[in-house]
């Protein structure tokens, strides 16, 4: 029985869903002006929300979800009784289109099962991009899912359509990977990884004539880790994190909480998915690119290198670290003032500009956009010192929310 | 009492003429009524526009014009005249502008935050449906319904993105039209938009890509309000999303796992790897093997195994310490700055075929923000990556090797000693065979510029010395 379109959009957007990945920002910038049709770069735009809080704005789907892999975390692994269908390029493209012509999409987001082997999936997929940016001016956004164990011909080919590449990393220690989905190899995502690094440093370099060669992924690479299917602390979490940012300059590490999946492999509990940890770990993560945080000063708040559910990251450093508050506002360095909790690098902007019209008070915080309900205890002000609150014993159950009592779900 | 009345289209230019015309003049703000609304001239009145400019020069950052054209369509009727006060103060006092914590900037600032907002949901939130096209070119039509006047200022967009097709975007403020190029028109009635095809697939999306697992309805809310719901297709479904959520995770945890579908067991039977726990019998099972090499724990992080290279039967093997950040992204030896001293020495050494490797073939490292600073390894991990290197000399059979650095030194010769009085000299490697130490050339790298000169003379006179031993050893 032959599927509708219908049918296999149904499937294969339901196969893509586990995927956190929804970014469209970060590229170069293009429009439709000169031809074609699209537009992108600046921040991306999110055409709607579902039910989950998560934005919708790239079309994610699958190619197929047939599967000769078995990672016992994903729901089209070989061995699950999913339902399996398959587009042909010719349907992605021209879903793709005509949903970026309503204004509902930002471009495609395109990951798959493997079929066949490694490099048939990859030619196809890179087949599909080629025909979106040569045949049809697509100027609009295009992300692939880079199948780690094709060849570099292929993933070098696909950097040259799309504008970021991911390779998903799944699991953050390798020993859980080999466990789980025995059929990839860690070293083998890493080296992947490497490639799409050093081809994008390739493609910035001028040549001798001074010529820029074509970009290579513009927006970079991510990947995304599962949160929650294997015993990995956060610590161990964004210790991995680390690694991938300094060693393949990624632009994103997604953290996905592992959430229950039909026909679930009796390998993974089917677990409520862990919302608040995810939640934490962005924030951490925000804090290590943004903040100028190291793992250990995050990760070592607490002895078991969890992060504490009730306390934002920052907030729990701070009151771990209370030797180094309260901190004068109007004196204190940019990377200070990134540390008190409460200010966001945007306030800490402003403060910086306010400074030079002279000093700051409470009400210019206040204006400014500061949440003077969590930096209170720890900043010293020309109308406002913290006394002895910074170092109260009570300061954390002002934060904390009051305990409840356990739900059994 | 000046009065000034903005048209409900192209009020940037107007509100801009009027403002520089008044700053000119140094007309104090309380003596201008600005209006948006020309029924309330009926009863106002009040004095015309002077008519030509003033005697002062009238400056404002180009920042201040980009929020001019953002605050200007905010709906608050107090905005004209926030801008107007701010623009005649600039005058005067050249700080407050660009203070984020003053009261009249700040106040500006959050008029035009839902502003911009607004325009970036405007973008995300129009959603065409396909009219019946006269000419070649598709065309397509859009109502949406925004709380502030952004029609100018977030259309833009649209032209840039779809060139290709004739469309329009009808609100109750006024209408845009493309056909090549932008044009505004009074509004209209809310037109009668034909069903769209797409829709039911575009709603199948919607619905499918959905975890029900997830519950997050705030957080849906607060970024998709639910005023702009009722020209949002999909939002439809939303309530039998939220209805069927519950059930179908409940569903997923009583449902038994199904049985693996027969062919399951046939392909994983094909790609299930061949166990290769032989002892390798060439370089090339070798380097195969050691790519999924874990005697040590450096392969968690390390991006990959660095084997070594160059012509299997060279007579001569250099041994330096570890890969560094450039071996490991490129999966290849000596390439990274050191790498490329050496090369340029064994180069002018005139040094023949030569087989490069390391004692250790992981990189270690900590990460630093965005770099990776190079960790020394252990005498442990030294210890365990022997097995390769032994396996190595053992294929390769060089006649000399040299040692580059002292970890390359114990790995060969199994001394710790310090490696200052053993520079430049040849001592018997743990299988018998000769080993010339020398300096690392990373070493040279670390050193004070002017210091760097010796160090780097000494490498260059031990490699002169390695060609002489082995032309002495090939002569027999």
């Amino acid at each position: 029985m032959k599927r509708s379109l219908q049918d296999k959009l149904a499937i294969l957007a339901d196969a893509a869903k586990y995927d956190a990945s929804c970014a469209s920002s970060g590229t170069t910038r293009r429009d439709s002006r000169a031809g074609g049709i699209g537009s992108a770069g600046g921040s991306g735009i999110c055409h709607a929300y579902t039910p989950d809080g998560r934005c919708v704005s790239l079309l994610k789907i699958l190619m197929t979800n047939f599967c000769i892999y078995d990672c016992a975390y994903c729901i089209n692994r070989v061995s699950s009784g999913v339902e399996r269908a398959r587009f042909s390029p010719e349907e992605v493209v021209s879903l793709t289109l005509e949903f970026y012509r309503r204004n509902y999409i930002e471009g495609l987001f395109l990951s798959s099962g493997i079929i066949r082997s490694p490099d048939d999936t990859m030619a196809d997929m890179v087949r599909i991009a080629r025909m979106l940016r040569i045949d049809h001016g697509f100027k609009g956004y295009i992300h692939l899912k880079t199948i780690p164990e094709a060849s570099a011909e292929l993933i070098e080919q696909a950097g040259l359509f799309a504008d970021r590449l991911s390779v998903n990393i799944e699991l953050p220690q390798d020993a859980s990977t080999r466990k789980l989905a025995p059929q990839k190899k860690p070293e083998t995502i890493r080296a992947a990884m490497a490639g799409v690094r050093l081809s994008r440093e390739a493609s910035r370099e001028r040549s001798h004539t001074g010529k820029r060669s074509a970009r290579f992924a513009p927006a970079g690479q991510s990947t995304q880790m599962i949160v929650g299917a294997d015993a990995a602390s956060d610590r161990d979490i964004l210790t991995t994190s680390a690694r991938l940012y300094s060693g393949y300059d990624l632009k994103r590490v997604y953290y996905s909480a592992f959430s229950p999946i039909p026909d679930a492999s009796t390998a993974l509990p089917l677990i409520k998915p862990p919302l608040m940890r995810e939640h934490r770990l962005y924030q951490a993560d925000w804090l290590m690119r943004f903040y100028g945080f190291e793992v250990e000063e995050i990760a070592g708040v607490a002895p078991s290198g969890n992060l504490d559910l009730t306390l934002d990251p920052k907030l729990a450093w701070a009151l771990a670290n209370r030797a180094q508050f309260p901190v004068d506002v109007n004196k204190a360095s940019r990377e200070m003032l990134l540390r008190i909790p409460g200010f966001g690098t945007r306030t800490v902007t402003r403060i910086l500009a306010a400074r030079r019209s002279g000093p700051v008070r409470y009400g210019d915080l206040l204006r400014i956009g500061a949440l003077m309900g969590k930096a209170a205890p720890f900043v010293v002000l020309p109308d406002w010192r913290p006394g002895a609150l910074t170092d109260s014993q009570a300061l954390r159950d002002k934060f904390a929310p009051p305990p409840e009592q356990l739900s059994l779900f | 009492m000046i009065r000034v009345t903005l048209p409900p289209l192209g009020f940037v230019q107007i509100w801009r003429d009027a403002a520089r015309l008044l700053a000119s003049h140094d007309t104090p703000p309380e003596s201008v009524i600005w209006s948006r609304d020309a029924a309330a001239d009926l009863f106002g009145g009040g004095d015309p526009l002077p008519e030509r400019d003033g005697p002062a020069r009238v400056t404002a950052p180009a920042s201040f014009q980009r929020l001019v054209e953002t605050v200007l369509c905010h709906r608050d009727p107090q905005a004209p005249s926030w801008l107007y006060q701010a623009l005649h103060r600039h005058q005067r006092d050249l700080r407050a502008l660009f203070n984020p914590a003053d009261p009249l900037t700040r106040r500006l600032e959050e008029l035009a935050k839902p502003v911009r907002r607004e325009i970036h949901k405007m973008h995300a939130f129009v959603r065409f449906r396909e009219l019946p096209a006269a000419g070649p070119r598709r065309s397509f039509g859009a109502w949406f319904e925004p709380e502030h006047a952004i029609l100018e200022a977030a259309t833009p967009f649209f032209a840039k993105r779809f060139a290709d097709m004739d469309w329009m975007i009808a609100t109750p403020q006024g209408v845009a039209r493309f056909d090549g190029r932008l044009t505004f028109h009074p509004p209209a009635p809310r037109p009668d938009l034909p069903e769209d095809a797409s829709e039911a697939l575009w709603g199948t999306y919607f619905a499918n890509i959905f975890n029900p697992a997830r519950l997050a309805v705030k957080a849906m809310q607060s970024e998709m309000p639910r005023k702009y719901w009722s020209n949002l297709p999909e939002t439809r479904l939303i309530p039998e999303m939220l209805a069927g959520a519950d059930a179908r995770v409940a569903a997923m945890r009583a449902a038994m796992p199904t049985d693996t579908p027969a062919r399951a067991q046939r392909i994983l039977n094909r790609q299930a790897p061949q166990m290769d726990l032989q002892r390798p019998q060439t370089l090339a099972e070798a380097q195969h093997q050691a790519a999924a090499c874990r005697r040590c724990g450096l392969c968690e992080a390390a991006t990959q195994t660095v084997w070594g290279e160059g012509p299997p039967d060279a007579p001569l093997m250099i041994v330096g310490e570890a890969p560094g950040d450039a071996e490991d992204l490129s999966g290849r030896p000596f390439v990274g700055p050191a790498g490329q001293l050496l090369r340029e020495e064994l180069a002018r050494a005139e040094i023949g075929p030569t087989w490069l490797t390391n004692a250790v073939k992981h990189f270690k490292f900590t990460p630093r923000g965005k770099r990776r600073l190079h960790q020394n390894p252990t005498r442990g991990e030294i210890s365990h990556c022997r097995w390769w290197l032994d396996l190595e000399r053992e294929m390769v059979r060089p006649k000399l090797t040299v040692a580059l650095g002292a970890s390359a030194a114990f790995a060969l010769t199994g001394s710790a000693a310090p490696l200052t009085p053993r520079r430049g000299r040849i001592e018997p490697a743990t299988d018998g065979g000769p080993v010339l130490l020398t300096w690392h050339p990373s070493r040279i790298l670390r050193l004070p510029t002017p210091d760097q000169p010796a160090a780097r003379a000494e490498l260059a006179a031990d490699l002169a010395t390695a060609r002489e031993v082995l032309a002495r050893i090939e002569a027999g």
